[in-house]
């Protein structure tokens, strides 16, 4: 078993980054000396009316100084609650959780979606191969991270709304740009997970994508954060993998989109 | 110091195990908790068959509480015999096995094939809310309760624990037909039908539209049924529905629960079992209980 704790960790910073979008650096140093990048972290509220955690994914992880960054957007009252917080604060978070992205040294697109993005900075920083890094934001307004990744590959971007980059989504900049790849590493929402399992599928190459799905327990007990795959789980074995145990990175081939 | 309290013969070292389908088999959670100082492990509900369950979104969190529509995803009773029963033989606690099914007879070849297993009890689900047919289907009648009761009672080898829904008009009703269908014990509560709408999608929050709802929300609800039922039937009873912490528990036990389960605090305090036992200990000690049977329906 992967090891995994629930501790109570200091925030060192947070901050607003874009509109709705908040990053936050905690003190954890079991959680950053083994996290991998494309695992995640349950937060807890303080409020005792949310029980339950939000799963979070890893955005950067720092060893030497013992801490991990996630970055999120607010999406309800639970994230809205943790984007209250600041500097000193102690929040509780349980991780590092399910399986991360395997790295290999084949060229790579690295392809994140709105809040799809963030993980993919990690595994930008571990990932020593070529490699081109493809995001994809609504606007032109609102381009979080996208500086940070540049010291690590060369970034294309999309937008919805065509105010920056290619008009349109990260497989229509990949068109453009007449970009190619032998392994992709995707994170985002299901259209463009579904899009890029497509892509991947007609190009004949290797895609490991991260889904995001409803969760409870966040250790695999609860079977409440399935998705269809196209082998046997090792829990029911009825084609449902966990995407908090088994997951959430899988080989796109594996997942069946409903 | 006493806290070891006995169900349908069967001696349990604390009142505290853990709610079915909140644990899984136990295995998960024991990197937080050592299984060996729980009453007794309660697994999720199994069937004949392995089950896929519900489409997802399977949860949705309220306040308070939370709704689940899982559909009792299970991989069947011969994967709970060869991986799951064999994995908790390596603790000392006891073992409940809660058993669901379609039809009374699914129900029968899961009890028929846990005869000869390490089991101590068999707890019957007749009131899941999340499925269609079996589940609840059996629980909101009485006349049905006291039917698959008999007809379980015929061929289990181990007691019984009928398992019973809050959503019912009388509870009474129900926890009488168990005891006539010749129940060993009873647990309540399982959750209650829920539903909530996701007002910026228009869209139900679960793909079921409805789920079970849990947690300390529903935990009056849960001690008032708790209370009728003990005082309707003289079979011991497992109280649950949303306790998190000793001081909960203690509420179930002095409305007449024999022994407690802890369901949803497992998945946001993961040791929630160990502080709920540790807790009941304090509690004792502070107000100088020797046995904690004195507290089981104390308040009357």
């Amino acid at each position: 078993m992967a090891e995994k704790w629930k501790e109570q960790v200091r925030i060192i910073h947070q901050d607003k980054i874009s509109e709705g979008i908040y990053s936050v650096w905690f003190q954890t140093e079991r959680i950053a000396e083994v996290a991998v990048p494309g695992q995640f972290v349950s937060v807890y509220c303080k409020e005792g009316s949310r029980l339950l955690p939000r799963p979070i994914s890893i955005c950067e992880i720092n060893q030497q100084q013992g801490q991990i960054r996630i970055v999120y957007r607010i999406a309800g009252a639970g994230t809205k609650e943790i984007s209250s917080y600041s500097s000193g604060d102690v929040l509780e978070i349980m991780g590092p959780l399910g399986n991360g992205y395997t790295l290999k040294k084949e060229k790579a697109f690295l392809i994140g979606g709105g809040i799809g993005i963030p993980p993919m900075l990690e595994l930008a920083k571990q990932l020593h191969c070529e490699k081109e890094i493809i995001l994809g934001y609504r606007s032109g307004a609102d381009l979080f991270l996208k500086e940070e990744f540049e010291p690590y590959g060369l970034v294309f971007t999309a937008t919805e709304d065509g105010t920056f980059g290619t008009k349109g989504t990260v497989l229509d900049a990949i068109k453009e740009n007449h970009l190619s790849a032998d392994q992709i590493y995707a994170c985002g929402p299901t259209p463009m997970l579904r899009a890029v399992q497509l892509y991947a599928k007609e190009h004949g190459i290797k895609a490991q994508i991260s889904l995001e799905e409803r969760m409870a327990c966040g250790i695999g007990a609860c079977l409440a954060c399935v998705c269809q795959s196209k082998e046997v789980d090792t829990h029911s074995y009825v084609h449902n993998k966990r995407v908090c145990k088994d997951g959430p990175v899988f080989d796109a081939e594996e997942v069946k989109f409903e | 110091m006493n806290t070891k309290v006995t169900i349908a013969g069967v001696e349990l070292k604390n009142p505290v195990m853990t709610a079915s389908g909140t644990f899984g088999s136990g295995e998960e959670y024991s990197e937080f908790v050592d299984l060996n100082r729980l009453g007794a492990v309660v697994t999720k509900g199994v069937a004949n068959v392995p089950w896929a369950g519900n489409p997802t979104p399977r949860v949705a969190e309220t306040y308070g509480g939370m709704l689940n529509a899982i559909g009792l995803q299970n991989p069947g009773v011969e994967v709970l015999i060869q991986r799951d029963l064999l994995f908790l033989k390596q603790y000392q606690t006891k073992v409940i096995v809660n058993v669901c099914g379609k039809t009374i007879e699914d129900y029968c070849e899961v009890v028929e094939r846990l005869s000869d297993q390490a089991v101590d009890l068999l707890e019957i689900n007749i009131s899941c809310p999340n499925v269609k047919e079996g589940g609840i289907a059996f629980g909101q009648d009485p006349k049905a309760v006291e039917t698959i009761t008999k007809e379980l009672k015929k061929r289990a080898k181990q007691p019984i624990i009928m398992k019973l829904s809050p959503n019912v008009t009388s509870i009474s009703d129900m926890a009488k037909a168990a005891e006539a269908g010749g129940a060993d014990a009873l647990s309540l509560i399982n959750t209650l039908t829920g539903m909530k709408i996701d007002i910026e999608k228009r869209c139900f929050a679960l793909a079921n539209k409805t789920g079970g709802l849990s947690g300390p929300a529903i935990k009056p609800i849960a001690v008032r049924m708790v209370y009728q039922a003990a005082n309707a039937v003289t079979l011991p009873i497992i109280g649950m529905g949303g306790i998190v912490t000793a001081e909960d528990a203690i509420e179930f036990l002095m409305a007449g629960a024999t022994a407690v389960s802890v369901g949803t605090a497992n998945f946001f305090r993961p040791a929630a079992t160990i502080e709920v036992i540790e807790g009941i200990e304090q509690y004792m000690e502070r107000h100088g209980i020797e046995d904690i049977t004195e507290l089981v329906g104390c308040v009357r």
